[in-house]
């Protein structure tokens, strides 16, 4: 996203003492200024660190993302469902890409971004690790976990690290569609046949709670928040986000008639928020730490088209090469 | 009753639109089976744009068939209701990914045939078909245009890719002398002026693949013996799994609206 | 593993006749007709734009952000360059 060839890791080094205090102090104080910071700006390690550790999890989530989706493009029930499904998991690539993008800025290669996700180092978005099960969940995701999604994401539109914020307006931008054609979906099978409402009430069951847990541990519990939000990474706390999502997404949900699999969610009149039950964190850790339902199923995905497509990746290489050395030889041959 | 499978009354204009329009379904369902999967996240959106091209030409071109059919059908009938025996594409859109040679090789031998097949085809007689062929026509040179840079590419890359693009090509070959198939149908709609006669397109078809095929230094192959009977519902056994997934939804909930 | 890395090129889309190619991401491609097309199937998806322009990431020279004070702040004190520096009555009219 930047005017630099970041494939190499920078040379930036460290420096310790009163000096290193002083540049962080302004650095500190560009932020609090509300200063975008760029890519060739000094910048604490630490900040570098966290932001290629977020903006990468966020591509890889991306990329991960792609796959319980792409179950359906071949098994979309109309011409128009598939279209719209083929091109919002196109617009997941095209997001993943533009973060990658705004990661290499920060000094990582895509390819060593890309290795740590194949070789598990990495993580992304526990939502993914979910299966697919039946159509009404194309509906569920685009409906609550793009719609979790927009929570954070339209934040971040404002984040400190200018790569990362202009990546975030051109992704929200793209998937203001994303959430409607997974509502519509939910609306059309809401208004069908018994078997199709069911459907979507089913998948309603399955995505409610592991999208509330996409917000992340409570605040309570957040190891990154404090530090992320006086960079301005962050701008509102998990807690705050999700109970953003909840309020907005229970009146869509009565809107579709269907029940949310929570029987302590209740409209606090006092607060004006849906007060709702409590998540199972331990089951968010398991997904985590890699026993989700699909976890391995998802990496083995990915593992095995990378390898799959290595020979094209080196085919092209050799090719530019080709061409770029019988570029130069005819010059002289002339 | 919904569940039935629908099989219109076969006149030369239909029997053509569902042909052009089969080619593009299928196609376009092959490509999107690669969304998630391909060499590198650009070429992932990439064959994704082709294949909503292709959806997209199949669509217009389904409306169209509703229209010559008259009996009140819409596109989601001719693409979810029909056996595969009704079907009409050339056996060649339905063969199998396989590597990304293969994909790419297909796609070439495809679009090399279909681009100039549609510009032909936005001088029909018939307007409409005209309209949907002079839209095709500017995608379908973007999808020559990029395979045939992938082939370059694959060709004279690495011994790898080579071999591989070399052994996608000879796989494949056979299924090109369809496209140049003229029978009672396309002879009725060619004579009309609908459509344009496929046999006069073949010196350019044969000179677009030896310029990309020299460049790729790979080898045409000797082979005279051509496969057919997609074009008259014979298919290989790819297309029935195919539509069990294309299909599965609406033949599971016959008459539901999604 | 050492996988080859891929070249990054910058993209510039030109969205209306009239305007300047503008920045708008980067991509990855091994050579430069891969890249011009990669740039239209990633960037324009939308009807972004009406004419491309890739650049290999590499070719491009950057200012120094240290550089930015003896870069750029002595311009500050040139406000003769501007037009309020100027008295011009108001009843001269615009001028």
């Amino acid at each position: 996203m930047y005017t630099q060839a970041l494939n190499a890791k920078d040379a930036v080094v460290p420096v310790a003492g009163p000096e290193e205090a002083a540049r962080a102090e302004r650095f500190q104080a560009r932020i609090d200024a509300e200063e975008r910071i760029e890519p060739n700006d000094w910048m604490p390690e630490a900040y570098r660190r966290t932001l290629t550790r977020q903006i990468s999890q966020h591509a890889h989530s991306e990329i991960v993302g792609m796959l319980p989706e792409g179950n359906w493009i071949t098994r979309a029930p109309s011409l128009k469902r598939k279209a719209a499904l083929l091109a919002k998991v196109q617009d997941e690539a095209g997001h993943g890409l533009y973060l990658y993008a705004a990661a290499e800025t920060l000094g990582s290669s895509r390819e060593e971004l890309v290795d740590q996700l194949l070789a598990g180092r990495a993580k992304y978005s526990s939502i993914f690790n979910y299966p697919t099960l039946t159509w009404a969940d194309i509906g569920a995701i685009g409906w609550l976990v793009d719609g979790a999604a927009i929570m954070n994401q339209i934040p971040l539109c404002r984040c400190s690290y200018g790569p990362y914020a202009r990546a975030m307006i051109r992704v929200c931008k793209e998937e203001s569609f994303h959430q409607r054609q997974g509502y519509e979906i939910m609306l059309t099978l809401c208004r069908g046949t018994p078997e199709q409402k069911a459907m979507a009430q089913d998948a309603l069951d399955r995505w409610w709670w592991p999208c509330l847990m996409m917000f992340g541990p409570p605040d309570s519990e957040s190891q990154h928040s404090d530090q992320s939000t006086r960079w301005k990474i962050k701008r509102f706390s998990n807690d705050e986000l999700r109970q953003k999502f909840v309020d907005a997404t229970v009146p869509q949900g009565r809107h579709l008639g269907l029940t949310f699999p929570d029987p302590d969610l209740a409209y606090d009149e006092a607060a004006g928020h849906w007060r709702f039950g409590a998540i199972d964190w331990e089951e968010f850790r398991q997904v985590l730490a890699g026993n989700g339902p699909c976890n391995r199923q998802r990496m083995t995905q990915r593992r095995d088209a990378h390898a799959a497509g290595a020979w094209v990746r080196e085919a092209a290489m050799a090719h530019a090469e080709k061409r770029a050395r019988r570029a130069r030889a005819v010059p002289e041959a002339a | 009753m919904p569940t039935t499978s629908i099989s219109p009354a076969a006149t030369p204009l239909l029997t053509c639109v569902l042909r052009r329009a089969d080619d593009a379904l299928i196609l376009g369902h092959r490509l999107s089976e690669w969304c998630g999967h391909a060499p590198m996240l650009e070429e992932d959106i990439a064959l994704a744009n082709i294949a909503l091209d292709c959806v997209g030409q199949a669509r217009s071109l389904y409306d169209y068939a509703a229209v010559v059919d008259g009996g009140g059908l819409t596109e989601d009938d001719f693409a979810y209701r029909r056996e595969a025996g009704a079907f009409r594409n050339c056996l060649l859109v339905e063969q199998p990914n396989g590597d990304f040679a293969a994909t790419i090789v297909r796609q070439v031998l495809f679009s090399a045939f279909i681009d100039p097949y549609f510009r032909a085809l936005a001088a029909s007689a018939d307007a409409t078909l005209a309209a949907v062929a002079a839209k095709a026509e500017k995608e379908t040179a973007y999808h020559l245009r990029h395979s045939a840079e992938w082939l370059i590419r694959l060709g004279d890359g690495t011994q790898e890719s080579r071999a591989r693009a070399q052994a996608a090509l000879d796989e494949l070959w056979p299924y090109t002398g369809e496209l140049f198939e003229v029978d009672d149908a396309e002879a009725a709609v060619i004579a009309a002026g609908i459509a344009p006669d496929p046999r006069g397109l073949a010196a350019a078809y044969d000179a677009t693949l030896e310029a990309v095929l020299g460049q790729a230094t790979l080898t045409r192959p000797a082979g005279a013996w051509m496969q057919t009977g997609g074009r008259l519902g014979r298919h290989s056994e790819h297309l029935g799994f195919i539509l069990a997934d294309l299909q599965y939804l609406q033949r599971a909930h016959p008459g539901a609206t999604w | 593993m050492a996988e080859q890395k891929i070249p990054l090129w910058e993209v510039f889309i030109r969205s209306r006749n009239g305007l300047a190619h503008k920045h708008v991401g980067s991509l990855h491609a091994a050579d430069a007709t891969m890249a011009l097309q990669a740039a239209r199937d990633v960037y324009t998806r939308r009807g972004e734009g009406l004419s491309l322009w890739v650049v290999p990431s590499a070719a491009i020279v950057a200012s120094d952000p240290s550089d930015k004070e003896v870069m750029f702040e002595p311009t500050a004190s040139k406000i003769y360059r501007h037009p309020t520096f100027y008295e011009v009555p108001d009843d001269v009219g615009h001028m």
